[in-house]
């Protein structure tokens, strides 16, 4: 692990369903990322593809054996990137992935797991559900990666800080909607800004969060893409609804430092949160048609077995 | 014209109101425009200047976004429209620099309605406004341009539009903002204090007013709308925000009925793939 090391969120506007168009951004991106000093440089959810794909998610769906995915390995060397693209597996199933690519090889997948279905999205209607949560070794460090939807779920940015993350890593299509008299952004921009400097301060790690731009269909993406600390301070910003790039230093002695003054993640009590969650998923829903799932043993919790450790010892 | 109906109860108790910020607009909408105007391959657009509030709005957004000589403003009178509609379409295009055309509507409209001499004034209307959707469209593809849409989320709600007239473009950029809306980023990027400030018209006949017609003013109609429609207010919450039944029935009646409108026709399926219903493919398929 490093000491510090430099991060840089490309805020692109790709072409909706041109692979090679998008490829070429992606080339282009990386070349300049080389040559600026860049360590790990993150592209927005789908920006191989574009987000509102609808029928074309088959037609621009990727192998992890693809010749594409092939070259993305290659220029991996030197400077580490996230892309974000449709993942289709062998046996045919089209996922929303993230994949963090390293020294020309692949070092983690992770599939989308909360698809929004509802208002202007439609994830659920084409992709399958990713099913995992899993932090991963890099050469920089411990880090997560967890894609748009799946940060307005608290218990993936807590899976992942308690499987020892100090980067949240959440590549993001997110459209601007909503307006509010006397604000520079729109409300939902105003809402992830909020949501991201939150779970920098509360987990003490550092958030990377890289949005795209551009419009498609007359939806447009707000960009603003963030480099939080764990103190919540902004360390780089990007700008609203145009193209950018977002670079900043981290440096670990940040997280270290918070760490030290606020220890909340070393007291988090998991045996707890896993006995309650357990008593909670018990609990059949009144009317629920459903059996409930199956009771397991309960946990000692740390307190617990501190209490049971003094008995002991009396 | 129909009859001005109560719009609120006697207690209201005030709903929310609609949020404006022209500012953030002025940058989300030309951003939008040089988007989807450029990525198609293509750096101009065309507009139809009515005079009027909406299209004096589009016509700006687009000049700033595109730069004036990309943008061609085109005037298409009927001997009935008023002069003063022609002086404020011609006071928008000094504002935004951009060059500007007239094409009298009034011959091939005579000719047509000496044949159909009983025709009322909604088939009259009608027909100049799909006549002057043919003019745009044909100088269009003259001066490889996207016709910009003017409709605001007022009109387009309520269906005071005409299918495939004035209702008809490429983009618009102005379709999901209420006319209150658009009355302040009228006001903001340069619109003439007399256009923003003078009563909403079609033009259609001498001395129409859209609110006459209509029987409610948009500044009432947007209050409802913006809870009804945005913040999905129930029926018994828009009584409670203070609109009377009466007036909440008319809106809800026209926002339905008009659905049409808002739609590609009905096609019969027979397919697997039926267009727009498992046929399914953003506009900017490709893009």
């Amino acid at each position: 692990m490093t000491s510090t090391m430099v991060v840089a969120a490309a805020q692109i506007s790709p072409r909706l369903g041109d692979l090679n168009a998008n490829l070429e951004i992606y080339r282009e991106h990386l070349r300049a990322a080389r040559a600026g000093g860049v360590d790990l440089l993150v592209f927005p959810e789908l920006s191989l593809t574009g987000y509102f794909l609808k029928d074309m998610v088959s037609t621009v769906a990727l192998r992890l054996d693809s010749p594409e995915i092939n070259e993305l390995r290659a220029l991996s060397r030197g400077t580490a990137f996230v892309a974000g693209l449709v993942e289709e597996t062998p046996d045919f199933r089209f996922y929303n992935s993230a994949v963090y690519f390293e020294e020309g090889e692949i070092r983690h997948v992770h599939r989308k797991v909360y698809l929004p279905t509802y208002g202007l999205f439609d994830e659920g209607r084409y992709f399958a559900r990713g099913d995992c949560i899993r932090s991963f070794e890099s050469k920089f460090g411990r880090l997560a990666l967890l894609i748009c939807e799946d940060l307005w779920h608290p218990s993936t940015v807590y899976i992942s800080a308690l499987d020892h993350a100090v980067i949240i890593i959440c590549p993001s299509t997110s459209p601007l909607r909503g307006i509010t008299d006397g604000a520079v952004q729109d409300d939902n921009a105003r809402y992830w800004e909020a949501l991201n400097r939150t779970y920098a301060q509360m987990f003490s790690l550092f958030v990377v969060y890289a949005n795209r731009v551009g419009f498609e269909d007359g939806v447009g993406f707000w960009g603003g893409s963030e480099i939080i600390d764990p103190s919540g301070q902004t360390l780089a910003k990007g700008r609203y609804y145009e193209p950018d790039l977002v670079t900043a230093e981290l440096n670990f002695k940040r997280a270290r430092q918070r760490r030290v003054v606020a220890p909340m993640l070393r007291d988090e009590d998991l045996d707890l949160t896993i006995n309650e969650l357990l008593r909670i998923r018990g609990r059949t829903p009144e009317g629920a048609a459903t059996a409930p799932a199956k009771r397991s043993a309960p946990i000692a919790t740390k307190s617990q077995r501190r209490v049971a450790g003094r008995r002991a010892a009396k | 014209m129909t009859a001005v109906i109560e719009a609120r109860s006697q207690r209201p108790t005030a709903p929310p109101p609609i949020p404006t910020n022209p500012p953030l607009l002025r940058r989300i909408l030309t951003a939008f425009i040089r988007d989807e105007v450029r990525k198609v391959g293509i750096d101009r657009v065309v507009v139809g200047l009515s005079g009027g509030v909406d299209s004096s709005v589009s016509a700006l957004l687009a000049a700033e976004a595109l730069g004036p000589d990309n943008v061609l403003g085109i005037k298409m009178p009927y001997k009935l429209s008023s002069a003063e509609s022609l002086a404020h379409a011609d006071a928008v295009a000094a504002v935004g620099g951009f060059q500007l055309m007239q094409v009298d509507i009034t011959p091939q409209i005579d000719a047509y309605f000496e044949r159909f001499s009983d025709a009322d004034n909604m088939r009259r209307g009608n027909k100049m406004a799909r006549e002057r959707m043919t003019i745009l469209y044909d100088h269009s593809a003259r001066w490889k341009a996207l016709v910009l849409g003017t409709s605001n989320k007022t009109e387009l709600l309520l269906g005071y539009g005409t299918l495939h007239g004035d209702m008809a473009s490429a983009l618009n950029p102005i379709g999901d903002l209420y006319k209150t809306q658009v009355w302040t980023l009228g006001a903001e990027i340069g619109v003439p204090r007399a256009i923003v400030e003078k009563k909403p018209s079609a033009d259609l006949w001498v001395g129409q007013t859209d609110e006459a017609e209509l029987g409610f003013s948009y500044r009432e109609v947007d209050a409802l709308l913006y809870v009804m429609v945005d913040l999905r207010y129930s029926r018994d919450e828009l009584l409670a925000a203070g609109f009377t039944e009466s007036f909440v029935k008319r809106v809800s009646d026209m926002v339905r009925n008009s659905q049409f409108k808002r739609r590609l026709p009905v096609i019969a399926k027979i397919s697997n793939r039926t267009i727009d219903r498992d046929f399914r493919y953003a506009r900017d398929w490709g893009r």
